[in-house]
């Protein structure tokens, strides 16, 4: 078991023919992802990525015609929206939108649309989904990553990877790992996915990683408290950023006394999580809670 | 980005918000003839991209224009948290009988735009959010079809504006800035005071804009806005070659890739008992030219004693980060000491491009931390033999 991506993943790649969804393409196929499609409008007829993957001109022929239950979208900040709207619309239930830079008020009203589908959107700016030895959506690199007990929820790319990395080092796997993405607005938040790992039995314990910046850990803490029995290992990165700068992701600002590392390390620790004083440190706190 | 006060009112006022007269001047002699227009008192505010104006005394309140002149030969010039003060504001003072508060902002919460507003307005509106929340209305924008006039009339009338001409110009000013906030991308439009004045009427007194930074390419007129003059010069220059990258007060320069590792290398720099002189993200599949930039500009910075280089390659590849470290070190000569924690895609390749060099190895963040740390209390002269044993180049130069 995992969550969300696994062996029967059937994905498309929205914006197969551009520079970066072709290489991500190869990657996710080497590592053994079920690419059933790609679309790129215009373009629909091809036969890309030597020849293995049909792309077609909408989302919705991919649907009906391979089967597409998973789309992944790596086209234009400024045309990101549309393709999401579109995933939504052709009946795609899990959607990832890596692509980083979208005006934050588009994803108002994408987010609401992608709801009235029932459809589940991860992202935009996030390294998308990794479930070891299954699935690959996204840009995590596979070869860091193990099957294995521990589930990752992170809001930052790069440091998940030196987290995924650092348990492996030590023999301790994962179930999945998810990047959930720095921007202001995302589709999939921190409780969303400490939910799915709660309910999967692979999971025997997950890591969250933070940062400054909104509430989303103070929430998360709350959920934690009140419905997760796994035990959780957390980080928050910024504690040492000066308030009212903005670091890179949109969600890595503070002011005022809203978002601070200090906040939201308090509220983890009292939803009873344990937290690390760095990165370094977190994967020897997992081997001790597990007792392992 | 932030806009200054007279950029926020002007666009204001070209939405129908109404705002007060006056106009902005470079000179004491601009300030006399914007005040002498205005026939009346006047306020000179100072415009900087910080808060606390008012008590670093950037604000005066004249009466004559004789006076707005000599206030502004003050306050022009005037250092405030570090900026030169190199434009006013001359707005017309106005005398009302109650500052009250409206915005609109992007709730990450409920993923919608929410109108916030208070009847109790002013500077002590953060003291008012903390003490008394329910004087605070929260009302979220319909995510499809926006701000709803009923819903701009609920605001009005839940601030407690009985009068229902009073109601209804709020109701005016409520849609104006939400229309305001949408068309021009913005995450903050707020008006701080919007007063009643003696007469009734509603008024915007300051008004304040964040933009999104992320929707400026469908903005070329606001992107134009931009005040470099309140930007330092390394500042802009990373912005140039898109690299975020932020001056901080310390002497160890970091170049990371990803926002939350950059912020996880300054905690860790810190916990070892440095200090980070900079935040800085070369972001996602960064090349030679661009790391070669972001360390120029990391050694621009005559306090930074160390530099430590966190990467940790995914789509970023270890050895395009190696060229570039080299193309930049052939052009500037530095004696400061270089650590160097590089793992991750192509990470050999990377390795065997920098054995040649002078940086130091390190394998994970908290060794390169330590190393870094250790480095900049040396200092130059001797930083190859204190901090290591693999660097052995130096061992005659410290014997």
């Amino acid at each position: 078991m995992s969550i969300l991506v696994n062996r029967e993943t059937k994905l498309v790649v929205q914006g197969i023919t551009g520079r970066e969804g072709e290489f991500h393409t190869r990657q996710m196929i080497a590592y053994g992802t079920n690419v059933v499609a790609g679309v790129t409008p215009g373009k629909g007829g091809q036969k890309v990525i030597d020849e293995q993957v049909p792309v077609f001109n909408t989302v919705r022929e991919a649907v009906e015609q391979v089967g597409a239950n998973t789309s992944i979208i790596y086209v234009p900040p400024a045309f990101a929206p549309d393709a999401i709207r579109e995933a939504a619309a052709a009946g795609i239930a899990l959607i990832v939108c890596i692509t980083e830079g979208i005006p934050a008020l588009d994803m108002v009203s994408t987010f609401d649309f992608v709801q009235d589908y029932g459809a589940r959107l991860v992202g935009p700016n996030c390294p998308g989904l990794l479930t070891p030895g299954e699935a690959k959506v996204g840009i995590i690199p596979g070869n860091i990553a193990i099957p294995g007990p521990v589930g990752v929820v992170s809001k930052s790319g790069t440091l998940t990877y030196e987290v995924i990395d650092a348990l492996t080092r030590i023999g301790i796997g994962q179930s999945t790992c998810v990047g959930i993405g720095g921007d202001p607005i995302i589709g999939t938040n921190f409780i969303d996915v400490l939910d799915l790992f709660q309910q999967d039995p692979q999971t025997e314990a997950i890591v969250m990683i933070g940062e400054i910046g909104g509430t989303a850990e103070q929430e998360a803490a709350a959920f934690i408290k009140a419905n997760v029995t796994k035990p959780v290992v957390g980080f928050i990165a910024g504690q040492t950023a000066p308030p009212g700068k903005r670091m890179g992701h949109a969600g890595a600002i503070i002011s005022g006394g809203e978002g601070t590392a200090q906040e939201k390390i308090a509220a983890m620790e009292a939803a009873g999580a344990k937290m690390a004083p760095q990165p370094n440190d977190i994967a020897p706190m997992m081997k001790d809670v597990m007792g392992i | 980005m932030k806009l200054h006060e007279y950029q926020a009112r002007d666009l204001l006022a070209g939405f129908g918000v109404p705002v007060t007269g006056g106009g902005v001047a470079t000179t004491p002699a601009e300030v006399f003839r914007i005040a002498k227009e205005i026939n009346g008192p006047v306020v000179v505010k100072a415009q900087v991209h910080v808060g606390g104006r008012g008590k670093a005394g950037g604000v005066k309140l004249t009466q004559t224009a004789v006076e707005a002149e000599d206030a502004a030969t003050r306050i022009l010039g005037m250092d405030i948290k570090g900026l030169t003060v190199e434009k006013v504001l001359v707005a017309e003072a106005i005398t009302y009988q109650k500052e009250i508060y409206l915005s609109a902002i992007l709730d990450r919460g409920t993923k919608r735009v929410v109108m916030i507003a208070s009847a109790e307005g002013g500077v002590e509106i953060e003291e008012v959010a903390r003490t008394n929340p329910e004087a605070i209305i929260k009302l979220p924008a319909h995510p499809q079809l926006g701000l709803l006039d009923y819903q701009a009339r609920e605001l009005a009338f839940q601030i407690g504006l009985t009068d229902g001409k009073q109601a209804r110009q709020f109701a005016q000013i409520a849609m104006a800035v939400y229309r305001a906030f949408v068309e021009t991308d913005a995450s903050l439009v707020e008006i701080n005071p919007l007063v009643i004045r003696d007469d009734g009427r509603l008024q915007a007194l300051d008004s304040k804009i964040l933009l999104d930074d992320s929707a400026l390419f469908r903005h070329p007129n606001l992107a134009e806005m931009r005040d470099s003059a309140d930007e330092p010069e390394a500042e802009q220059r990373a912005r140039a070659a898109d690299i975020t990258f932020i001056k901080l007060d310390g002497d160890i320069g970091c170049m990371v890739n990803g926002a939350g590792l950059a912020m996880a290398t300054m905690d860790v720099i810190k916990l070892y008992g440095g200090e980070p002189a900079n935040f800085l993200d070369i972001g996602g599949g960064a090349n030679k030219d661009k790391v070669k930039a972001a360390l120029q500009i990391i050694l621009s910075d005559p306090t930074v004693k160390a530099v430590l280089f966190n990467i940790f390659g995914g789509i970023t590849r270890v050895d395009e980060v190696a060229r570039g470290i080299i193309a930049a070190l052939e052009e500037v000569h530095t004696d400061v000491p270089m650590i160097a924690r590089l793992v991750g895609t192509n990470e050999e390749a990377g390795r065997a491009l920098l054995a040649e060099s002078s940086l130091i190895p390190a394998t994970t963040l908290a060794e390169g931390a330590q190393k870094a740390v250790e480095a900049a209390a040396h200092g130059p002269d001797n930083w190859r033999c204190v901090t290591i044993k693999q660097a052995v180049s130096c061992a005659a130069r410290c014997a």
